[in-house]
């Protein structure tokens, strides 16, 4: 049996029986990076002899019989957003191309301890902007099912990246989306938990009320592995939650009984593409046929979402990124007038066009005069998007719907059209305004073959529901079981 | 046509933490060190996060009541954002719009002897962390500027008095009492010098005219007073600057922009500073990163539990319980609480408040100066010094004599140290200062003085009250330690009342 | 709810902003500012009186940590990704009155 392409909880099962070594599998995913990352461009970084020295470590340690971690020597990508002490983070950004911190984030911490094999920096939209990885100021991705489209965005690598075969598990962050939305486009799980179930510390900040790691899989069951791995209290971080964290990657296999499912009337409207729409109707057959009850909510405000998070986010966004200066750390122009001027350049040659546009669009959104009028208008209106959820969760388990209103659209295709680009997560930003946790899961393929997602969203701190809801549509389909053809082995 | 000058100040004091505001850096002062007091956080690392340290909060919570300030049971921080390379988030970390307090007070002694107190408003006082220390180049040739984050995100709580102080004196007496206040409650250090207290001034003038109108001039901001004379000398430097530029251009208060200046010392005058960010737009807003916080009744108690008696209350007391006067009364409190403790232990050993004062504020106080010491420096604990008032109180000794003994003791002298009462003993007994209240051995030297002095026991028959003091000296003179007034008493009898 | 964009306002915020920008950039950010913040203008639709506004995705109160100290990076880590030092501090432009 390949080890590429394995689900993370059949390797780690082979690890644990001494079937295969961490050095195998490790040495299986980084041949496949180099047989397939020079079309896909999913990875930024690949530090071979350090990934190669941790599997040796970890597979020593099970050799002598020592207690080995849940991930056992299961190589894991990483988001270049997640700073790890010793490695680059770039963030996708020419403003920290030589930036190497000095400290490892807190999921860093969680996957080291369970003894996780940190194969690779995966590309992304520069600063977590965007929603097709075409912002990175060093590579543009392809998504591995059709190499001319994007992957989505803004965790786009770490998707292809697992989409491609070329690691197992992977660590995104979504703050509108970039998570789910790039796992509906690529055919993976991604899941965004609920805000303050993952630690923030050490992911670099795009809109700080809105951020949240969370793990990429080729199956439910890997997805609840590393969710469990990193979640959890952490008092370095304050909005992170003390909630005890269930033992998902057990519970996962459990089906739910009586299950409610909400449709969302707002969702399915014009925009909204016929294949999508099909899949998305099919995979409330499959529940259906499962004994779930499929009923229709409402969530009248979440046509705003799309205008609430253009303010919140690039708001939140303006004053995180103030801090890259040229002064402590990050580029610093080579000519300037005086200290002011300085800035000025240094900020304008190491951030792209997309961060600098969220930058002056938050600038303005803060500044004397249009306060009210935007971001604490928004802010009213955030809470509106959130009393919705309350009340449609008071009807329904979980809420389903499409992750994204097309499949993977081609590269180039929106880069031009801000709006355009920012209206293909009108699904999913409403869970991070309103905190909750959203999972994207294969549902089924375009005509040309591109993946389709299926979202389903779940009340704060119900992840275990999201995760075992997942697992019985996954467990009667086989759409996370397709490999794109460009991917090795 | 009058003026009247108008103050308000704005107080930044570093709070007493071990740790800084956000992290757990120490906030130790350490200039010398640059850059060896930072983390992730307080340098302002991508992906680090602030967390709220519970003691600032609980010292500024303290602080506020100290000043009877209401406090908030809703508070949230918020991000003053502005690009200063001290700054390394490019945003501080404060509070704007729901500051944890506001509206309290602060009472203060204006004038002399008598001359009464006045209540100074206190706008709010909210709590916010340091930024660094920019180090710049003073030499012209356009070097670089270094920067050290060691400052950086220190507590400081920031304390804005209501525009309602009217005279330079009156300024630095607000200073002196909120300092003494804060070194009482041991919130802070208050060190000038090492910038732990920090003081702007705003200041204007309302030009009361002959016919019945009043004119305010342009508020001035004075920043970078780093010491009180300099508050008071700029103060009053800008009294006198307002009025003539207000005689030159008739400049009202609402036609100019509001002007910051700095306070030069050496010349002794305000310059125009240009602010940080001119029309500063500082785009704050809540800071998404920390949690707001609710105070509760029971957070509000302990924290009150905490409190101790004011200097203003201690004055009170010191006045009612040890009769001293108003001025003794300050003098005693206002040299901080370790002194005014050592009074209170004095006079409650030696049983008499103004004489415990006295030696204290003279004796205690000018020695403590001589040596540059600090009371808790000083050689003479207070349990020694009360032992030697009490043998005053007790006719052991005279005062004259304790005067002796008190300098004997600060003589160099190592066999002394450290000073117990055991060596006033020693002391009374080498220099015979005990006081001869024994009657039968006086009466002989007596009837000798009164044999030799007929000329003045004559003139005191006579009715000269003033010859009997001729006949006590030679006595004294005759026996060290005699007490006078027991000499007095026989010399009278023997000679029978004139 | 906003007035119409203009090229000033583009160049106030870049000000502020601290981005330095061509004059193309001037252009294209009034349009394409211009165009969300028209989009964003549909707020305005909404009635949010006496609706408090939500800062927080998880609404948490009280989150403190005990007053201790604990070691601080080495100067050369703290340092470590500065553009210019002189080993012992960062170094910046000399900061003139008008800054």
């Amino acid at each position: 049996m390949s080890i590429l392409g394995a689900t993370a909880g059949e390797l780690v099962k082979r690890l644990d029986r001494g079937d295969v070594t961490s050095i195998d599998v490790t040495t299986a995913y980084l041949e496949a990076i180099a047989a397939a990352d020079g079309k896909v461009n999913a990875f930024l970084h690949v530090n071979r002899d350090k990934a190669l020295e941790q599997a040796r470590a970890i597979d020593e340690k099970r050799r002598r019989g020592q207690c080995v971690g849940a991930l056992g020597g299961l190589p894991v990508a990483i988001k270049d957003v997640i700073c790890t002490q010793g490695e680059p983070t770039t963030c996708g950004s020419r403003m920290l191309e030589r930036f190497v911190p000095p400290y490892d984030a807190h999921v860093i911490s969680r996957l080291r301890e369970a003894d996780a094999v940190l194969i690779g920096r995966t590309n992304m939209d520069e600063f977590a902007m965007g929603s097709s990885t075409e912002n990175s100021a060093y590579k543009t991705t392809s998504n591995p099912w059709d190499l001319t489209r994007t992957p989505g965005g803004s965790s786009g690598g770490s998707a292809a990246a697992v989409a491609a075969c070329m690691a197992p598990l992977a660590l995104g962050s979504d703050t509108g989306g970039s998570i789910r939305q790039p796992a509906g486009f690529c055919g993976v799980v991604g899941m965004k938990p609920t805000y303050g179930r993952v630690s923030r510390y050490g992911l670099v900040a795009y809109a700080s009320s809105l951020d949240q790691i969370g793990p990429f899989a080729n199956d439910v069951g890997g997805a609840a592995l590393l969710l469990e791995t990193i979640a959890g209290h952490d008092h370095r971080d304050s909005t992170s939650v003390a909630a005890a964290v269930p033992e998902y990657s057990r519970t996962v296999e459990e089906p739910l009984t009586g299950l409610r499912i909400g449709i969302a009337k707002e969702h399915f409207v014009s925009g909204l593409d016929q294949q999508v729409e099909a899949a998305i109707r099919n995979a409330l057959e499959v529940y259906r046929s499962l004994g779930a009850e499929i009923k229709e909510v409402s969530l009248p405000h979440s046509k705003y979402a799309v205008a609430v998070y253009y303010i919140v986010a690039p708001s939140e966004a303006s004053s995180n990124l103030a801090r890259y200066d040229g002064v402590h750390y990050g580029h610093r122009a080579a000519h300037f007038d005086n200290m002011i001027d300085m800035y000025c350049a240094s900020r304008a040659e190491g951030f792209g066009a997309e961060v600098k546009r969220r930058i002056m669009l938050g600038t303005y959104a803060l500044s004397a005069g249009y306060y009210d009028a935007y971001y604490l208008k928004a802010l009213k209106v955030r809470r509106l998007i959130r009393n919705d959820f309350d009340a449609a969760f008071r009807e329904v388990d979980v809420i389903a719907s499409p992750v994204a209103p097309t499949p993977a659209f081609k590269i180039g295709e929106l880069v031009n059209d801000p709006l355009a680009m920012y209206l293909s997560d009108i699904y999913t930003i409403s869970a991070n305004l309103a905190g909750l946790p959203g999972i994207s899961i294969p549902a089924g393929f375009s005509q040309t073959n591109l993946p389709i997602g299926l979202q389903l969203l779940a009340p704060p701190f119900e992840e275990e529901r999201l995760l075992r809801a997942a697992r019985m549509f996954e467990r009667e389909t086989d759409w996370h079981r397709r490999r794109p053809a460009s991917a090795p082995g | 046509m009058t003026t009247t000058t108008i103050i308000g100040l704005e107080v930044h004091v570093q709070l007493l933490t071990n740790s800084k505001i956000f992290c757990g850096c120490s906030s130790a002062f350490n200039p010398h060190q640059p850059n060896v007091q930072t983390c992730p956080v307080c340098l302002g690392l991508p992906g680090s996060l602030p967390v709220m340290n519970r003691r600032a909060f609980e010292l500024a919570v303290k602080t506020a009541l100290a000043l009877n300030c209401d406090i908030a049971p809703f508070t949230k921080w918020d991000r003053k954002q502005y690009y200063y390379p001290d700054l390394p988030k490019g945003y501080q970390i404060s509070q704007y719009d729901l500051p944890f307090s506001d509206d309290g007070a602060l009472e203060i002694e204006v004038g002399g002897e008598g001359g009464g107190t006045r209540k100074i408003g206190i706008i709010r006082a909210h709590l916010e962390e340091d930024a660094g220390k920019n180090v710049h180049d003073e030499t012209g040739r356009g070097t670089d500027s270094q920067v050290d984050l060691n400052r950086a995100g220190t507590p400081l709580l920031e304390i804005v008095s209501q525009p309602d102080l009217r005279s330079p004196q009156e300024a630095k007496r607000y200073l002196e009492e909120l300092k003494l206040l804060l070194t009482y409650l041991n919130v802070s250090d208050c060190n000038m010098q090492e910038g732990s207290l920090r003081c702007d001034a705003n200041v204007n003038l309302h030009i009361h005219q002959d016919d019945g109108h009043k004119v305010a001039t342009p508020i001035v901001e004075i920043k970078n007073l780093n010491s009180f004379r300099n508050v008071e000398l700029a103060i009053e430097f800008e009294v006198k600057r307002q009025y003539e530029e207000w005689e030159k251009t008739g400049k009202k208060m609402g036609e100019v922009a509001k002007e910051t200046r700095g306070w030069d010392a050496a010349r002794g005058k305000t310059v125009p500073q240009r602010g940080k960010e001119e029309a500063s737009d500082y785009r704050y807003f809540p800071d998404p990163d920390l949690v707001p916080v609710t105070v509760s009744a029971e957070l509000l108690d302990s924290i009150r539990a905490t409190l101790c008696e004011f200097p203003a209350d201690r004055r009170e007391r010191f006045k009612g319980t040890y009769g001293l006067s108003d001025y003794d009364a300050r003098v005693t409190v206002d040299q901080g609480q370790a002194f005014a403790d050592y009074f209170e232990e004095v006079a409650g050993l030696c049983g008499d408040g103004k004489q415990a004062c006295n030696w204290v504020t003279q004796d205690v106080l000018r020695e403590m100066n001589e040596r540059n010491l600090s009371i808790g420096e000083f050689p003479i604990r207070a349990a020694v010094l009360g032992n030697l008032l009490e043998r005053i109180a007790k006719k052991q000794i005279t005062i004259k004599s304790a005067r002796e003994v008190f300098l004997e003791l600060l003589a160099e002298n190592p066999s002394r140290r450290p000073i117990s009462s055991a060596h006033i003993d020693q002391i009374i007994a080498e220099k015979g200062l005990a006081l001869v209240t024994d009657t039968g051995e006086l009466e002989g030297v007596i009837a000798e003085v009164v044999g030799k002095n007929p000329k003045a026991v004559a003139d005191f028959k006579a009715g000269k009250q003033a010859a009997v003091g001729a006949l006590i000296g030679q006595v004294m003179k005759a026996v060290k330690g005699a007490d006078p007034q027991t000499v007095r008493t026989m010399l009278v009898e023997k000679l029978g009342n004139p | 709810m906003a007035a119409q964009l203009t090229p000033a306002d583009v160049l106030k915020v870049a000000k502020l902003a601290r981005l330095k920008l061509s004059d193309a950039e001037v252009g294209d950010y009034t349009a394409k500012l211009g165009g969300i913040l028209a989009y964003v203008d549909s707020l305005g639709e909404v009635n949010t009186d006496e609706i408090e506004p939500m800062v927080h995705a998880v609404e948490l109160s009280n989150v403190f940590r005990t007053d201790e100290a604990t070691p601080s990076l080495p100067r050369e880590a703290a340092l470590s990704n500065a553009p210019k030092t002189d080993g012992q501090f960062f170094l910046v432009p000399q900061i003139l009155d008008a800054e």
